[in-house]
């Protein structure tokens, strides 16, 4: 997938919205995450002199956070949780139906940029296991039946 | 029956979202109390007679933790709530925030007012970001009803990363760092964010503060057992027919919560505390919930006799080696290493020297790791050696006349 040069201006808009504040390197990227959908190499010069930091710890920072991506991700990225209470209530299926409706494995990303697909660790919905999020949004006690249907939702 | 609603007492009947249901319910009395008729040091007394020891894992005396900070020179300090709760099978806090998030703003408030912070800090892990506008809704209320006119309350969401819950680690995210985990000493109270005395509280402990300074620290010492005061909010899922949240008096049994409360039957053992908690088997099901046995952040995860528990271990193992900050060799590479060794033995490929091998990298890890992380991650393996040890056994005479490496 051909990813589109991010819009420079826009960039320093958010950028502006931080001048002279401490610390902020981590909402900075996140807002960067979410306005692009990835903080691309490009990026990370004018991130550095904006925040006065060095280019390397813009770098280690991105590269530490499970949440943010140097990669492009798709317009809707698709989190199913691996862990054991999830795994208890069979999540293999539900990985199973995600990846026979869009037709990826995790780790990869639809050719039209629609979904990117991840297997995550714990996300806090054991009670609602088998759980996943698509963006922020928190899916529990699914079924495969319905995955189709969630994810028609989504553009 | 052992379950008492201290911490959980507004969920389901306040409105999270209107401020007026919580003040109709004592809501912001305690601070009121602790402003019009205490003293900061009278504040953090009064938490220290109660015992309360922090709800997240770690289990640290709250009161001495404030007054550490109370007694630290200088006149920027900060109260930080960790609602980071990335433990394996822990969902308390989700559950907490979602309906009551007005008691754990009052508790911020009143923590700065004892210390002599100005601002607090809510650290949201990045999961839970869809109750973002209901916490900012709930601070807004509280501002314009006045009850924050001396504390600021900012959020500052996590971008995935379990060790993030870990204080130090957490304290780096908010500084705009890896979360790496800091040497200690010096520890928060002393120097913690940006260098500054600092106290760093999980969720539940906080909620149970406004009840400490209405009735009084002798009161909520009266429950609970001699060296664990108080309830404890279990976050309970697995094999069970009633997965869910459950507030209990510390030191009932924990087969009162799982076969009582739960519902669940044909029990193998119970993962008590997550990743880094403590393997229990079904034999043990009558052990008391506290402090003295172990509790880690209360996650319960029930498994059947139908699971394998190499399986579960490996597992286990895979996720603390992903989320292992990096920065301490014992950890990265010890949990590296026990993974590897797991999964040879997943397939049947395990070795004698494996099991020695294992003990002794376990031993090194707890001695010397930096973190808790590190420290604790060898439980799944020492636990399941201790009580399961047929089920690595069976995996290496499965190897006889197999690989040789």
């Amino acid at each position: 997938m051909k990813s589109k040069e991010i819009d420079m201006s826009a960039l320093s808009k958010i950028l502006s919205n931080y001048k002279g504040q401490e610390g902020v390197l981590l909402p900075v990227l996140q807002e960067v995450q979410a306005e692009f959908g990835r903080v691309p190499p490009e990026a990370i010069d004018g991130i550095a002199e904006a925040l006065r930091v060095f280019p390397s710890q813009v770098h280690g920072v991105l590269t530490f956070y499970s949440f943010l991506s140097i990669k492009p991700l798709g317009r809707n990225v698709i989190r199913i949780c691996k862990s054991l209470p999830c795994f208890l209530k069979n999540c293999q299926i539900i990985i199973e139906s995600v990846e026979r409706e869009i037709g990826i494995k995790p780790g990869e990303t639809t050719p039209d940029g629609k979904f990117s697909f991840e297997l995550t660790n714990c996300i806090g919905a054991c009670d609602k296991a088998p759980a996943m999020m698509i963006n922020h949004d928190v899916y529990g006690d699914l079924t495969a039946g319905e995955i189709s249907q969630i994810l028609g939702e989504y553009k | 029956m052992p379950e008492k609603r201290i911490v959980l007492r507004n969920c389901g009947i306040i409105d999270p979202k209107r401020i007026t249901t919580y003040l109709e319910r004592d809501g912001f009395r305690a601070l009121k109390k602790a402003w019009g008729e205490m003293t900061p040091e009278e504040v953090v007394e009064e938490v220290k007679a109660s015992g309360l020891r922090g709800r997240g894992g770690a289990g640290f005396p709250c009161g001495l933790k404030w007054e550490l900070a109370r007694k630290a020179q200088g006149d920027e300090k900060y109260v930080i709530c960790n609602a980071d709760e990335g433990e394996i099978g822990t969902f308390k806090d989700r559950y907490i925030l979602e309906r009551d998030p007005f008691t754990l703003i009052e508790a911020m408030a009143i923590a700065g007012y004892a210390i002599g912070a100005k601002r607090g800090y809510i650290y949201l892990r990045a999961e839970y970001h869809c109750l973002l506008d209901l916490l900012e809704n709930a601070i807004g209320q509280a501002e314009e009803t006045g009850f924050l006119d001396h504390f600021d309350i900012d959020i500052r969401e996590g971008a995935g990363a379990y060790i993030c819950g870990e204080e130090s680690a957490l304290m780096e995210s908010i500084e705009g760092k890896r979360g790496e985990v800091r040497y200690r000493p010096p520890f928060p109270p002393s120097r913690g964010l940006w260098g500054k005395p600092t106290i760093i509280n999980n969720v539940e402990t906080l909620m149970n503060i406004p009840q400490i300074i209405l009735n009084g620290g002798h009161w909520f010492s009266q429950l609970g057992t001699e060296r664990s005061k108080g309830t404890k909010v279990f976050s309970v899922s697995g094999d069970v027919k009633k997965p869910g949240v459950y507030e209990l008096v510390l030191g009932s049994r924990l087969r009162e919560l799982v076969e009582g409360l739960a519902l669940a039957e044909k029990v193998k053992m119970v993962q008590l505390g997550g990743a880094t908690g403590r393997i229990i088997p079904y034999e043990m099901i009558d052990i008391p919930l506290a402090f003295e046995s172990f509790l880690g952040a209360g996650a319960v995860i029930v498994f059947n006799e139908t699971r394998d528990i190499i399986d579960i271990v490996y597992r286990t193992m895979e996720f603390l080696a992903e989320e292992c900050c990096g920065k301490c060799t014992p950890c990265r590479e010890g949990t590296e290493v026990m993974v590897e060794i797991l999964e040879r033995f997943s397939r049947g490929e395990g070795l004698e020297t494996d099991i020695s091998l294992l003990e002794e990298i376990a031993s090194a890890m707890m001695l010397s790791s930096l973190c808790g992380l590190g420290q604790a991650a060898p439980y799944p393996i020492i636990d399941s050696l201790q009580y399961f040890r047929s089920a690595y056994e069976n995996r290496i005479r499965e190897n006889q006349g197999g690989v040789m490496i």
